[in-house]
């Protein structure tokens, strides 16, 4: 423990955290009551508030990542203005993408969005992300299929062995219903041609507790909601649900890594997805309003603290920005379109 | 003993100047946040939360979770004195401490709180310092079928308590039931009672409706007896910490059973608000006293808090040692843990032995600290009682306004307040009990979500309900405590046949 | 506060009230039948549908209401006890009132400028305080929910035009 750093610390940065505060707020002001107006040619910033919505409860993987941006930017002083979470998670998220629906137009709002902004937004029928205006992405939450270490089978096409002679009486323990995890679930199902029976829970951290206690038989976790588990000896990855295995080499376990673990494809059960981590703004807001945005999210992606973030997480780090984050926005809206269409999930309007 | 030794050294980690001055701020912010009601611990962690990235994890948790143990000492202050339930666990704290404050004893009733808070805390403190392995392997055994026997029992062991009329507390009841079915399913997805609307879609929280029923309820029926607060004879003296202490001691009995059910539901996440409601309901059918409970008896603050606060530090062992949140609260520290780049889970006792006993010696220190900052505010708090009503009329009903529209950011809930605030009025006036039915609001739809993943586990075999010993046992136990009121009388009489004889 | 001859004087009976109230339960509870029948209230293969718990729930409802029901016409063939009497009333009245302007206007005027006229205009006309004291004890309870929420806490409150002209 370094005693040094503990005990200079923390003063500084609460005293300097307030004072900041007050800097910003008071030289607003003198911004508006003043020179109103002066500003308003190339670069925009913000000039109040900036509220950043997680369409989720307080302490889920999108919660988490909102916090740590903000304490990114607040550490680091990327913005002048502050930045605020604020959750609005009812409705699996409906409640905070239809606020942001409404704000067409306000430059002082963003949102964190998760897999909920197409699979919510298909199954109410209430929103969808062109109504957005794309920020950028900031990474992709991967996916692993993980069973009890109890469990004999050491490979996924074992496994799917065991759920195939159980005739459809293997649990699959997932978060929420008519999400990501049932998505995954579904098309386990249809590429191994086997049938599990889907037990949706509230929160990814019960999840993974409910396969160590045995009363699931497998999960799809994310890799930040299982590897305390897994580190422990508790629960074994059976693959990963991405096209290509993860790039984190250093060993988690004593014997293996993120990268050790085999693709689903590899392992005879061709079925991939990935979460999206993304940043979006009300639509109607002007390009330089977006610009500046992008711009701050760049800089975060480039802290060492973000990579750190990324790596232990195991994320998989890819990011987008523009075009490239409308098209891959494109093909994962048909691509849930599909699946959920299939599943007999969307509703019709 | 090895867990001596490990202590001893969390101590001499914590047991800095810095991290003292770290205890008492976060002790005076988290009071201050439960005392606002609405904005409850797992807010003030989060917002505060991106602070604590250029400390030292050590002292971040040190921070963090005093304003945690500050907010659970902070939700019975309002309760008493206004029947405002700060916080979710502090709604049965309400019951008795309320009429205490009325009947003049508002700092008897705080002393009796803030005391039973520490006492519960120090010895979940001390169940995670010795038993943590243990209790986290229990904790594993918990499955829905297990969560709802949980619920079960929370329930029946309140449920036996109506005086009234049954059929009036059965429609209250459903009320809170059907209340807490608004909104998304989580077993299918499907919305339930939304009717087309966005803003039904979060459904109806429990502490907006507790805030309308009891905060703005309280008010209306206090304006229709005249312009007065009867609490307003309170006296003030700082002897009365000292007075009350010394009833404290006979209160054992119930202090010990609060602390084993807040244990047990702060380890399985049923959490300190079902915790507190169960403590009380079985102070109230084993006490001697249970018949005055409801009118200012100081044992019915005595069982709530202890529970509260047991359950509240207990919750945080799941989270140290399996790396699962207990409460909303620990979700949020949990992503603190993740954060400041600390893995938490089964290895973090051996990976992390400074942050572990550093933290355990913390909680032990933060709650005496905390235990000197509340009492030292009694007499201060009891104080707020002679302000003249019509100026803390209107500031409750702010501070109210305030405390509907922080559980969700949304203004429909303040509207919800004002309904709530009515039907608290109407329901008091015309005896609807309205504990049966927050209990309802607040445990139905998790109580109706275990029963279900249990069906579903089962293929929709009820025997999953009586599967196991765990899950048997406690259904029994439910059983047995929904019949005590019946019981009780044949007892007697056994007991008294005798005598003629 | 009120007028002697009003004293007394039950503006509505216990038992009106309490078949006011059976009967709103009886709607409610039929509300609640009629939109789980809707999205499935059976007992599925695999266990209990989405509206299954909820359509039980209000079907309970409405019957403890049609008891209730009862009840209260019975009650109210015999002696009338008053609810609420008039002098009373007009006290909760002078209050509640008054709360719900207040809470409209906060969507107006953002929640601390109404906050801090509700106060002063209570303590003016409900406690017969001094304007200067209503209205400096209104402000500094909505300054300090201000510095308390939107500078330490970082909790946006709804604002109306007052704090946007400030630019926050």
């Amino acid at each position: 423990m370094d005693q040094s750093v503990a005990r200079v610390r923390p003063r500084a940065a609460g005293s300097s955290f307030f004072a900041r505060r007050w800097v910003a707020a008071l030289s607003s002001a003198l911004v508006l009551g003043g020179a109103a107006g002066a500003l308003h040619a190339q670069a925009w910033e913000p000039t109040r508030t900036v509220e950043f919505i997680v369409p989720a409860g307080t302490g889920g993987g999108a919660d988490q990542m909102a916090r740590f941006i903000q304490g990114i930017i607040q550490k680091n002083n990327l913005m002048k203005q502050p930045i605020i979470v604020v959750n609005k998670g009812g409705g699996a998220g409906a409640e905070g993408f239809l606020e942001v629906k409404s704000a067409k137009g306000d430059p002082h709002k963003i949102v964190i969005t998760l897999s909920n902004l197409f699979t919510t937004g298909l199954s109410t029928g209430t929103f969808d992300w062109t109504e957005f205006t794309p920020v950028s992405m900031m990474a992709l939450d991967q996916f692993v299929l993980w069973v009890n270490a109890k469990n004999p089978a050491k490979s996924a096409t074992e496994f799917i062995e065991q759920v195939r002679a159980a005739g459809g009486k293997m649990r699959m323990g997932g978060t929420g219903a008519r999400q990501e995890d049932q998505i995954i679930t579904v098309s386990i199902e249809r590429a191994a041609k086997v049938k599990f029976t889907y037990i949706p829970f509230k929160g990814g951290g019960e999840v993974a507790t409910q396969l160590v206690g045995g009363h699931v038989d497998s999960t799809v976790n994310n890799p930040i909601e299982a590897v305390a588990q897994w580190r422990a000896g508790g629960l074994r990855p059976l693959c990963v649900f991405d096209d290509e295995r993860m790039p984190y080499k250093a060993r988690v376990t004593e014997t293996m890594s993120w990268h050790d673990i085999p693709t689903c494809r590899e392992a005879g059960v061709p079925t991939d997805y990935v979460m999206l981590r993304g940043i979006f703004m009300p639509g109607g807001v002007t390009p330089a309003q977006r610009d500046y945005f992008v711009g701050l999210m760049r800089k975060v992606r480039e802290t060492p603290e973000w990579k750190k973030f990324i790596a232990e997480g195991a994320f998989n780090p890819t990011a987008h920005e523009g075009d490239a984050f409308v098209k891959w926005l494109t093909r994962a809206k048909d691509e849930h379109r599909t699946l959920m269409n299939e599943a007999g999930w969307v509703t019709k309007k | 003993m090895e867990e001596l030794q490990s202590l001893m050294h969390g101590f001499a980690i914590a047991m800095t100047w810095q991290n003292l001055m770290l205890m008492f701020l976060g002790i005076i912010l988290g009071v201050l946040i439960g005392v606002l009601p609405g904005l409850g611990g797992a807010n003030g962690i989060a917002i505060l939360l991106p602070l604590t990235f250029t400390m030292s994890p050590t002292s971040a948790i040190i921070l963090l979770s005093c304003i945690y143990w500050g907010a659970l000492f902070g939700g019975a202050i309002t309760s008493i004195l206004f029947n405002i339930p700060g916080e979710p666990w502090s709604v049965a704290t309400t019951f008795d401490g309320h009429p205490m404050a009325r009947q003049g004893r508002a700092g008897e009733a705080l002393t009796a709180a803030f005391t039973g808070s520490f006492i519960g805390a120090f010895f979940a403190v001390v169940m995670i310092t010795f038993l943590a392995p243990m209790v986290a392997e229990f904790a594993l055994r918990f499955g829905p079928p297990e969560y709802f026997a949980v619920y079960l029992l929370a329930f029946c062991s309140f449920v036996g308590m109506g005086k009234g009329s049954p059929w009036k507390t059965i429609a209250a009841m459903m009320l809170g039931f059907a209340l807490a079915a608004v909104g998304m399913d989580t077993v299918t997805g499907q919305l339930r009672m939304t009717f087309g609307s966005t803003e039904l879609m979060r459904g109806f929280d429990f502490l907006v409706a507790v805030i309308g029923l009891f905060g703005i309820g309280e008010i209306l029926l206090t304006m229709e007896e005249g312009l007065e607060f009867k609490g307003r004879s309170a006296k003030i003296n700082a002897r009365v910490v000292w007075q009350t202490w010394k009833e404290l001691p006979k209160f054992w009995a119930t202090s010990i059973r609060a602390v084993l059910i807040g244990c047990w539901m702060g380890v399985t996440p049923g959490g300190a608000t079902p915790a507190s409601f169960m403590s009380y309901g079985v102070a109230r059918q084993i006490s001697k006293n249970g018949h005055n409970f409801g009118k200012g008896e100081m044992e019915g603050v005595v069982a709530p808090e202890v529970a509260a606060h047991a359950a509240g530090t207990s919750a945080l062992l799941p989270m140290l040692a399996l790396g699962i949140p207990g409460s909303p609260t620990a979700a949020v520290l949990l992503g603190g843990l993740l954060i400041w780049g600390l893995q938490p889970g089964p290895l973090l006792f051996v990976e992390q032995k400074d942050f572990v006993w550093g933290l355990i010696a913390s909680m032990y220190l933060g709650n005496i600290v905390g235990l000197i900052v509340v009492l030292t505010t009694v007499p201060l708090f009891a104080a707020i009682l002679r302000i003249p009503f019509s100026i803390i009329a209107p500031v409750i009903i702010v501070v109210c306004a305030i405390g509907a529209y922080t559980v969700n950011n949304a203004m429909l809930d303040v509207w919800l307040m004002m309904l709530f605030g009515v039907v608290g009025y109407v329901f008091k006036k015309l005896d609807y009990p309205m504990a049966p039915m927050v209990l309802a609001l607040v445990l139905g739809d998790r109580a109706e979500d275990s029963f279900r993943q249990a069906m579903l586990m089962s293929q929709g075999s009820l025997s999953i309900l009586w599967q196991n010993w765990l899950v048997g046992g406690i259904s029994a136990l439910a059983i047995a405590l929904l019949l005590w009121p019946f019981l009780a009388p044949l007892r007697a009489r056994l007991r008294k046949a005798p005598e003629p004889a | 506060m009120s007028r002697p001859e009003e004293e007394g004087a039950g503006l509505v009976s216990v038992a009106t009230m309490e078949i006011i109230v059976a009967a709103l339960f009886f709607a409610f509870g039929a509300v609640v039948m009629f939109d789980s029948y809707r999205i499935g209230a059976s007992w599925a293969s695999d266990g209990p549908e989405s509206g299954y718990f909820p359509f039980y729930t209000g079907l309970i409802i409405c019957t403890a209401a049609l008891v209730l029901l009862v009840q209260g016409f019975r009650k109210r063939a015999q002696v009338a006890v008053a609810f609420v009497e008039a002098g009373p009333f007009r006290q909760v009245a002078l209050v509640f009132f008054p709360a719900l302007v207040y809470v409209g206007g906060i969507a107006l005027a953002g929640i601390y400028v109404a906050s801090a006229i509700y106060i002063a205009l209570f303590m003016v006309f409900l406690g017969h305080y001094t304007w200067l004291r209503s209205v400096a004890v209104g402000l500094s309870v909505g300054l300090f929910a201000f510095v308390l929420f939107e500078r330490w806490f970082h909790i946006p409150l709804p604002k109306g035009f007052v704090e946007r002209a400030l630019g926050f």
